[in-house]
């Protein structure tokens, strides 16, 4: 049978899991990019899961997802729609139907579709292939709960376990269907199932079968086939943004020579940087889980006081909670680097989608005049050279900094070149040396401004600091007018002479054209996908993808000069524009703004740009 | 390190102008404060440098800037995270926080008793004054049931903590309590509480001359004093009184506590509870720490100072453990852990 199929080299494929949130479909995603990662296809995925962890079964709240995007070339974004979805009850079908290009492959359990499994999704009918208007699609309705039972049946495991080895089925399907070997899933699941062997091999068992299957049933006309892209020499690793922002903090405390501490509350989607670096005692970091945020901020500022690289990680809620003990860092001035995972917001907001609406509150979201420096990473992987970077401006000017991700990155992954760490920058703390005749706890770098670290601990140094107003050199107490003024400036210059020690702001594509497209933070592939369309049609179109937020680089106003029109996209209202505006006031922003919990998708951003092109 | 040298409270007098009011009674505290550390430095072999005070926001919160040590001046209510995190991140530290009614039990409830839960090694000198004092006179935790202030016109409605019964509760090893005034007792304990491995709780019944003037007067006044309050001593009879002819037992079911007098209903010397600080068992410390006036004496003294592992050595010792056996010794081995595949 199999010698009749035809295979059909793709250049791109994605495909949708989803399921019920208990169905194992963040795992079935993750195994499918991995095995892809690893045959050298270019990877992004994208997780979109229920906050509930285990919503009522069969509803459609309680539908997880996850998006696959791999391709023989770099992917940018997990991809607008998919060639392919998985729904493994009626509730996913109906979740995530119409996120299907038309003509392309939907595969369902066929044993939910039942009256019970139809009512419960919330179906006006007992034909969702005519209520949902299907006809386009195809579809293979496949009985995977069945044929996982009859899989298993010599098995001695129970009926709940069986049932529950359907996502393998499912993704033996998918395997055969891209032509994927099993080889990587074997692997995982007997080291997942050291233990239980039994379960490891009931598991491969399935897997092998739903593969058979697909193959058997001619699940697809044809099989695809999806080379692997073209890189650059060396080794590679799959990884998210939250492991790449812990791990790119464990970098920046390894180049300083300082332990790293990390107080932190658990919050979604930020977690997984906590329970990352909670792994890392072997490298010596230390974590402390709060009994809230306050307290994850501020046993690390306690710990940056002592010497330590001190961070803390959070979610918008979060960050609103850590708002006066930032204050105080400033005040204190003090290294720390403040993770803000961003999601949809106000107050509990949408805790697993994403969205960029934290920005003013990063920026300003304090009592009194306080400066925090801002950095946002843009792609999972990319937040390892974030995350050091705002390392080493924290250390290297003695002041916080805030790191902006998003939920988007931070849960999606993909390949990622192993950097070297001697590529990386030194970080020199500008610790005050013992026996340092004339310290005074304010005394500066007259080029960062910094003030010197005295180490508790250190002879000869003692000196009090805090939250009140300082006098600008011996540090005691002052409420004297003039040294409040004098302070203030000191703070607010600088973070502006860290501008020094970014680089410059850079442009993909011509550096002079009709439409500047600005950006910042994890929005970045989608935006770069759309400019490369509108450039590969001729359209003189760049994007400027800002790293560093405040402050801002240099030469920003020069590059926006060389484009007779400029539109910000942002996951949320326009805080980049006003920020903007009130930054380089003389030019007109246009604004792309999107807050649906979603990412862009690069149609809806093409037509707005070719919308603004043609001066609509 | 500098070589050891005998120190005097002289060296930790910083140059800052003390500006609490006349006669309040933070001023004996940085006395006892300043006399207990050079006895600790002996006691312990502690250079000055070693010495972090960590405050939060009130009155008493001031009191890092007069001592020449280190010192982190905080915001409200934090002091108890902001100690913890100097503590992890420097365990050779000696950390100590100065916090208040309001400060610690109100505002930083929460990282009090988390604190005294996890049992780091710090020492945390609560003063209570029964009142809000920088702020000028508002019910604070602590403040009896009816007290008349600013905010409670008519009288507080609300019952108030008893610090002593909050430690124990969120599972404290260390527990004291001294009057401002008794300068030598509160030293004596201030060594105590840096001697003890884990989290040391010491209640300083502190008296705010101008918004709570005498609220713990009916027991810290000297014509009576000797007869309100009992000094417990590790190992000693629970004696109390001028004529030293009162003390404490267990009534006769051993539910709670009874003062009599010696020579008195069969009473005798030998009859009395022996204060043991060390019992894991709350119960007796518990009722000893709740005792209050009339019906009872006020306990001083260290009340409580159980062993048990601190919070910051468990943490030094899981670094070392897992760092005996790691695989991973640097970032570049993190990086190439794991799943990794080549592109030629």
């Amino acid at each position: 049978m199999d010698q009749k199929v035809s295979r059909v080299e793709m250049e791109e494929v994605v495909i949708r899991f989803s399921g019920d949130s208990g169905d194992g479909m963040q795992l079935t995603g993750t195994l499918f990019s991995d095995t892809s990662a690893l045959l050298g296809n270019g990877v992004s995925t994208f997780p979109d899961y229920p906050s509930e962890i285990r919503a009522p079964q069969g509803t459609v709240g309680g539908v997880s997802g996850f998006q696959v995007h791999f391709g023989s070339k770099k992917i940018n974004t997990p991809g607008d729609f998919c060639d392919v979805l998985v729904a493994m009850n009626p509730a996913a079908l109906k979740a995530n139907w119409m996120w299907v290009k038309k003509g392309g492959t939907i595969i369902l359990d066929a044993d939910t579709f039942n009256e019970k499994g139809l009512v419960r999704a919330g179906y006006e009918t007992l034909d969702p292939v005519a209520e949902l208007n299907l006809d386009d699609f195809h579809l293979i309705f496949a009985n995977i709960t069945t044929l996982t039972k009859e899989s298993l049946k010599e098995s001695e495991m129970d009926n709940k376990s069986i049932v529950r080895c359907k996502n393998m089925f499912t993704l033996g399907m998918v395997y055969n269907m891209f032509d994927r070997p099993m080889l990587h899933t074997e692997e995982y699941l007997v080291k997942k199932f050291a233990k239980k062997p039994g379960l490891a091999a009931a598991n491969m068992k399935v897997l092998k079968d739903g593969y058979n299957y697909a193959g058997n049933i001619q699940a697809m006309p044809n099989r695809f086939r999806v080379e692997p892209a073209t890189r650059d020499k060396g080794t590679y690793r799959n990884v998210n943004g939250n492991t790449a922002t812990a791990w790119g903090l464990i970098a920046a405390a390894e180049k300083a020579g300082l332990p790293l501490f990390c107080g932190s509350y658990p919050i979604t989607p930020a977690t997984e940087i906590l329970v990352e670096l909670a792994k890392r005692k072997d490298l010596g970091v230390k974590t402390l889980q709060a009994e809230d945020e306050i307290a994850g901020i501020c046993t690390s500022i306690g710990a940056a006081f002592a010497g330590n690289f001190a961070v803390t990680s959070t979610s918008g809620p979060g960050l609103s909670l850590k708002s006066e003990a930032i204050g105080l860092a400033v005040m204190a001035e003090l290294p720390l680097v403040v993770v803000d995972v961003q999601r949809g917001g106000p107050s509990t907001g949408l805790p697993t989608k994403t969205e960029q609406s934290d920005l003013l509150q990063a920026l300003w979201g304090r009592n009194g005049e306080c400066p925090m420096a801002v950095v946002a990473a843009s792609t999972p992987s990319n937040c390892f050279d974030y995350a050091f970077m705002a390392g080493k401006l924290s250390i290297e000017h003695m002041t916080p900094v805030m790191l902006l991700t998003d939920g988007f990155i931070s849960n999606g992954s993909q390949p990622w070149k192993i950097p070297s760490m001697s590529s990386y920058p030194a970080i020199t703390p500008p610790v005050v040396p013992v026996g340092t005749a004339d310290y005074y706890p304010y005394k500066r770098n007259p080029e960062t401004l910094a003030r010197g670290w005295a180490l508790p601990g250190t002879p000869g140094l003692e000196h009090r600091i805090g939250g009140l107003e300082k006098d600008a050199l011996k540090g005691s107490v002052s409420h004297n007018p003039m040294n409040h003024q004098v302070m203030v400036e000191t703070r607010a210059n600088k973070v502006e002479r860290m501008q020094n020690y970014i680089p410059e702001q850079d442009v993909i594509g011509d550096t002079e054209g009709d439409l500047l497209v600005i950006g910042w933070g994890g929005t970045y592939g989608h935006l770069v996908s759309a400019v490369n369309l509108l450039r590969a049609e001729g359209k003189k179109v760049s994007l400027c993808h800002i790293h560093y937020i405040n402050p801002l680089p240099k030469n920003l106003g020069d590059i926006f000069k060389s484009y007779k029109k400029l539109v910000v996209c942002e996951l949320n209202m326009g805080q980049m524009a006003n920020y903007l505006r009130m930054s380089y006031q003389k030019f007109d922003y246009k604004q792309m703004n999107k807050v649906q919990g979603l990412p862009f998708t690069v149609a809806e951003l093409t037509d707005k740009f070719n919308e603004i092109l043609e001066g609509k | 390190m500098a070589d050891f040298k005998t120190l005097t409270p002289q060296d930790f007098k910083s140059d800052q102008e003390v500006k609490w009011c006349p006669g309040c009674g933070d001023h004996a505290i940085l006395s006892s404060v300043q006399k207990a550390l050079p006895e600790v430095s002996e006691a312990l072999k502690y250079t000055k440098e070693r010495y972090v005070f960590v405050s939060g926001i009130g009155c008493s919160s001031r009191f890092p800037y007069y001592m020449n040590t280190y010192g982190f001046h905080g915001i409200h209510g934090r002091a108890s995270a902001i100690a913890t995190g100097i503590k992890v991140a420097n365990p050779t530290l000696s950390v100590w926080q100065i916090t208040g009614d309001g400060d610690a039990l109100a505002i930083g409830g929460n990282h009090f008793i988390h604190a005294v839960r996890r049992n780091i090694d710090i020492n945390i000198l609560l003063f209570n004054n029964e009142i809000y004092g920088l702020t000028k006179g508002q019910y604070s935790p602590t403040s009896k049931l009816g007290s008349i202030t600013k905010t409670s016109p008519f009288g507080t409605v609300e019952h108030p903590f008893r610090p002593g019964e909050l430690v124990i509760g969120a599972q404290g090893k260390f527990f004291a309590r001294s009057i401002d005034v008794e300068v030598k007792l509160t030293s004596e304990i201030l060594v105590e509480a840096a001697k003890h491995d884990g989290t040391s709780v010491v209640e300083i019944l502190q008296n705010c001359v101008i918004f709570n003037d005498h609220t713990h007067g009916n027991i810290t006044d000297r014509e009576f004093r000797d007869d309100r309050v009992i000094v417990l001593h590790h190992g000693e009879k629970m004696v109390f009184g001028k004529q030293r002819d009162k003390g404490l037992v267990l009534d006769g079911q051993g539910l709670r506590l009874k003062v009599v007098t010696i020579g008195q209903d069969g009473y005798t010397l030998d009859d009395l509870l022996v204060h043991d600080e060390t019992n894991p068992n709350p119960g007796l410390h518990m009722m000893l720490v709740n005792m209050e006036y009339p019906e009872y004496p006020v306990a001083l003294g260290v009340i409580r100072m159980v062993k048990d592992s601190t919070y910051d050595d468990n943490v030094r010792d899981q670094v070392i453990e897992v760092q005996r056996n790691a695989k991973i010794h640097n970032m570049d081995e993190l990086l190439h852990s794991g799943e990794t595949w080549e592109v030629e």
